[in-house]
């Protein structure tokens, strides 16, 4: 087997591991799962954390060793990359639609940064998300932190159902 | 297995899988190119990453008291989750810190076995926030200055550093973000959480001046493209500070003055009882894994 036809088959395991917060999603669909090379029988998996603290990234580390472990690679290193620093914007279509079926709202682009200090955003000036169970743009912000540090909870107020924003990062 | 076992996940004791202390997840930078850039000196390195690294988890300490004892739910949780984004910048620049300055380290060795005289964070972050108004304030002084910090390391020449600062820039985003709307809530509210806010600033500002004065090893390391030096944000700092607090209308305190001692920790009783908490099941078990 060639180490490029090696590197698709650890890819495609890789590409299985579901993120420990929303298990609906691999890492994958997230963007978290960055590169894949083998070298002969080693072979390196990078990801790259979505914020600082994130629990789930040693869950990650782990159920990647062991799945392909699982299928005989027994020279696993999994690296971690924190540069570039992962953007919601690597969310795949696939991933978002996930994420919607899950009732979460996928992120908006994020914005781009422009030279300066970073502008502050005040109450009111957060762009309409829709509910994603009756579509309503009458939606309110509970709180810009939710389950995770990436999620923002909302409310709609036509049809009272709280639902979770995925935010834009 | 095709599906996510949660309860496996839990239980299954082999490996690294956990994280906290004693889990053996103790390598945040596993598999990071954490080489000194030319013409650092490492000990000043480590110095830098251990103050930004200690401000971090000493704010994110305070916030994880307010667990259970926040006004409503949804606060807990955005306080817990702007707790674990600094706890996560902590574990990184402590690591890095451990990398860097010779003492081969590990994070957990610097949060849990330094005694109060050896943390160099600055004031501001050890203080007792058991008031709401006290903690937003603090929480958004911190942020707003800790953002603007960040904004400018990112062009560190210690590609760890930057690597951190550029993560940590998206995530202090949110969490100024989130104090701003919270002083403007309390400010601009009933005349009892104005008040209440207000005594919150009147209370920090003592503590302000400390965060805008240059530590030598601070100096040292701007002038080497790899550290900031932070009385270069004051202007960005008083700006954001004027916008928040006049929507909440809400008075600027007169904050204390830059100069004097920097970063000096000490046998406090606010710092020592803070401490206490924070590293008791690590200094009851030392060595231990679970």
């Amino acid at each position: 087997m060639t180490e490029a036809s090696t590197a698709a088959r650890v890819r495609a395991i890789a590409e299985t591991v579901p993120d420990p917060e929303l298990p609906q999603l691999t890492v994958a669909d997230l963007g978290i799962l960055r590169d894949v090379t083998v070298t002969g029988r080693h072979a390196v998996v990078t990801i790259t954390p979505t914020y600082t603290g994130c629990p789930a990234l040693q869950e990650i580390r782990s159920e990647l060793r062991r799945r392909l472990e699982g299928a005989g690679f027994d020279d696993v290193e999994v690296r971690t990359s924190l540069r570039p620093a992962w953007t919601s914007d690597w969310i795949t279509e696939e991933g978002r639609q996930k994420l919607g079926a899950a009732g979460i709202v996928p992120p908006r682009t994020a914005p781009l940064r422009s030279t300066g200090p970073v502008p502050l955003t005040l109450v009111g000036s957060t762009p309409t998300v829709r509910c994603p169970r009756c579509t309503s743009p009458d939606t309110t912000q509970q709180s810009v932190f939710g389950a995770t540090s990436c999620r923002a909870l909302y409310r709609c107020t036509s049809c009272g159902e709280p639902f979770e924003y995925l935010k834009e990062i | 297995m095709d599906t996510y076992d949660a309860y496996q996940a839990i239980t299954d004791v082999a490996e690294d899988q956990r994280w906290a202390f004693g889990a053996g997840f103790d390598d945040p930078l596993s598999g990071v190119d954490t080489t000194i850039p030319d013409g650092v000196v490492g000990a000043d390195l480590g110095a830098y990453c251990e103050m930004l690294g200690d401000d971090a988890l000493l704010v994110s300490h305070r916030l994880q008291q307010w667990v259970a004892h926040a006004p409503e739910l949804e606060e807990e949780a955005a306080l817990a989750n702007i707790a674990l984004d600094l706890l996560g910048q902590a574990r990184f620049l402590l690591a890095r810190a451990g990398t860097v300055d010779g003492s081969g380290r590990t994070e957990d060795d610097y949060a849990f076995q330094r005694g109060a005289a050896q943390f160099r964070h600055v004031r501001l972050v050890e203080l007792v926030d058991s008031d709401f108004g006290v903690a937003m304030a603090r929480l958004l002084v911190f942020s707003t200055w800790r953002l603007a910090v960040l904004d400018r390391l990112r062009a560190s020449r210690d590609p760890v550093l930057a690597a951190i600062a550029d993560k940590g820039v998206k995530e202090v985003t949110y969490h100024r973000e989130y104090a701003a709307q919270w002083v403007i809530r309390l400010g601009d509210g009933t005349e009892l959480s104005h008040r209440r806010v207000q005594a919150g600033l009147d209370q920090i500002a003592p503590f302000v001046g400390e965060l805008f004065t240059d530590s030598d090893v601070e100096t040292r390391l701007a002038a080497v493209g790899v550290g900031v030096r932070p009385s270069e944000t004051r202007a960005e700092f008083d700006a954001v500070l004027d916008t928040v607090l006049s929507a909440a209308t809400l008075r600027c305190p007169a904050w204390s003055a830059p100069g004097g001692a920097t970063r000096t920790a000490g046998d406090r009783d606010t710092l020592r009882r803070l401490l206490v908490e924070l590293q008791s099941v690590a200094r009851a078990h030392p060595g231990a894994t679970w």
